[in-house]
């Protein structure tokens, strides 16, 4: 079988791995061991008064 | 606040620090283009129900004067308080001050109003690219690339030097905004003028795939323009007026890669019962349907940040604006798919309930979070306790909400009943209506958005006073909603 043969298939390739990627973004995000840390990442926005130090945490 | 001592504790700019002159020249730009929007509006929703207004002058039919308030709304009012928050919130969200400091965001404060100008000017003279929302000819299209090229680096020189470790999530909203519309605005806009000396050009793509260029772009302009950084602000400035964490962090995040990854996909769904292969035309549909979730779950997550907490509509003059703002954008956003479906778009398509739809998300979400925002940020950047009036916020809610209901109601029954009569035939074959009939039969109804066109700008003008008040540090003697005292027991 030829690369040019392969190619159509190859090129298909590209949902699957766009599908894969979007699964994986969707569990990084809804890991439960990230919850806690991921909801305090929301409280950036309430604690931007200058005054304060930036969150320790990542 | 400015002027008082503070002991600081951590690395990163204090208030004083944050470049907050451009940001303040793009509230006021927001508002002047605002107003300038609705006004043009206003005057060709009257051409089309009064047609005597053309004048009978070439500048000033309804054909030059569409794309004058069409990027009056989106690019120059939308635009302006798009860039604006943007430098505002990733300021503050970053503890950084802005990358390069004030020179180039003011080169893209001015080119920006500039490359405004000279489109609308343009259009007015009969210059024109002729394709929807991407009207402006091949030299300003050079210009604002180089504008939104610089926009980007002042964005993301300024994620780059963050002090806080975690971007949050609505500066990845503004990136995708200035990324999806630099790649948008170069591939749609690939022209080849016809003289280097010659306003007129010729894009390179053509026939059918020109269409989906065009649609492609368009529908992205939707998404990211409209939808991506304006949900960005909603991310930001919700939670600021609430004092509430959004509902849920990690529903955002499923939200930004949820709407990026579908959206894009959805611009076919213009091209229904074109050349477009029907596969195309399919897969832009599905998608467009499958934007329900992202939608949803995005407006869920913002009602339900005042999740116990509704009180403060009451309390707090912006939440009403924002709040509402997002109930608009869960409902045109459920209207687009039922659109999108081909069975249905053959009813819908080239008739008024388009407008009507377009306008649910134009004046309900994109310009009443506007005005949730401004009403937040004037204050804010004024260095004042309150707005000028409470009251009058409430005046402009209702006039808005009343108008906007007026304008797509009026649409939805002018829309249908077109749509309507273009496919009925009689007993033997023929059409039914001939099209002039159609027109006189929507009459009423252009009257009566006409009239929703007018109530919006009326409330406009009187979020101008008031903010123009507040912004010189008036205060209007009146009686104020104040949170409920909670009584405690003592012991």
């Amino acid at each position: 079988m030829s690369m040019h043969e392969l190619m159509p298939f190859l090129k298909s390739l590209w949902t699957v791995w766009f599908f894969a990627m979007f699964i994986a973004a969707v569990a990084w995000a809804m890991w439960p061991s990230r919850r806690q840390n991921m909801e305090e990442m929301g409280r950036i926005p309430l604690e931007d008064d200058p005054t304060r130090p930036a969150s320790k945490k990542a | 606040m400015a002027g008082t001592t503070t002991v600081r504790t951590g690395g990163g700019p204090g208030e004083q620090d944050y470049i907050e002159d451009v940001v303040r020249a793009g509230v006021i730009a927001t508002i002047f283009w605002g107003v300038v929007a609705f006004a043009a509006g206003l005057y060709i929703a009257l051409q089309l129900a009064f047609p005597l207004l053309n004048l009978g002058l070439e500048w000033t039919t309804f054909g030059r004067l569409r794309p004058v308030h069409t990027s009056a709304a989106i690019f120059a009012f939308g635009g302006n308080i798009l860039i604006a928050t943007s430098f505002y919130v990733v300021q503050r969200t970053c503890r950084a001050r802005l990358f390069g400091g004030p020179a180039p965001a003011w080169f893209i404060f001015w080119g920006y109003q500039f490359f405004i100008v000279m489109a609308a000017l343009g259009y007015v003279l009969g210059i024109t690219e002729g394709k929807e929302y991407a009207e402006p000819e091949w030299y300003l299209d050079l210009f604002l690339t180089v504008v939104w090229v610089i926009y980007l680096v002042v964005f993301v020189g300024t994620l780059l030097k963050r002090e806080e470790p975690h971007i949050y999530v609505a500066n990845w909203f503004y990136v995708a905004f200035i990324v999806t519309i630099a790649m948008l605005h170069i591939v749609n806009n690939l022209a080849v003028p016809i003289s280097p000396f010659s306003s007129k050009s010729y894009v390179v793509w053509a026939g059918v795939q020109d269409a989906l260029v065009q649609w492609w772009y368009g529908h992205n302009a939707v998404g990211f323009f409209l939808t991506a950084g304006f949900l960005a602000m909603m991310y930001y400035f919700i939670p600021k007026a609430a004092d509430r964490p959004i509902y849920s962090y990690r529903l955002s995040i499923v939200h930004f890669w949820s709407l990026s990854f579908l959206y894009i996909w959805a611009g076919p769904h213009h091209l229904h019962y074109t050349a477009l292969p029907d596969w195309a035309q399919t897969l832009g549909m599905t998608f467009s349907i499958m934007l329900w979730m992202p939608s949803w779950g995005g407006m869920i997550n913002g009602l339900m940040t005042l999740s116990g907490a509704w009180d403060k509509l009451r309390t707090v003059p912006s939440l009403r604006f924002l709040v509402t703002s997002v109930g608009f954008y869960g409902m045109s956003t459920f209207e687009g798919p039922v659109m999108s479906i081909r069975q249905v778009n053959a009813l819908s398509h080239y008739t008024d309930w388009t407008i009507g739809h377009v306008h649910s998300g134009a004046l309900g979400w994109n310009a009443f979070i506007t005005f949730g925002v401004l009403y937040y940020l004037v204050p804010v950047l004024w260095r004042r306790q309150r707005l000028y009036s409470d009251a009058m916020v409430a005046w402009h809610f209702w006039i808005a909400t009343l108008g906007i209901v007026l304008y797509i109601t009026a649409m939805w029954v002018s829309g249908i009943m077109q749509g309507l009569m273009w496919r009925a035939y009689d007993e033997l074959g023929f059409l039914q209506y001939a099209f002039v009939e159609t027109v006189v039969a929507m009459h009423p109804f252009y009257v009566i958005r006409a009239a929703g066109g007018l109530l919006f700008l009326i409330g406009a003008l009187l979020m101008v006073y008031n903010l123009w008040r507040t912004a010189r540090g008036d205060e209007r003697a009146e009686t104020r909603a104040m949170p409920a005292l909670v009584l405690r027991p003592t012991a």
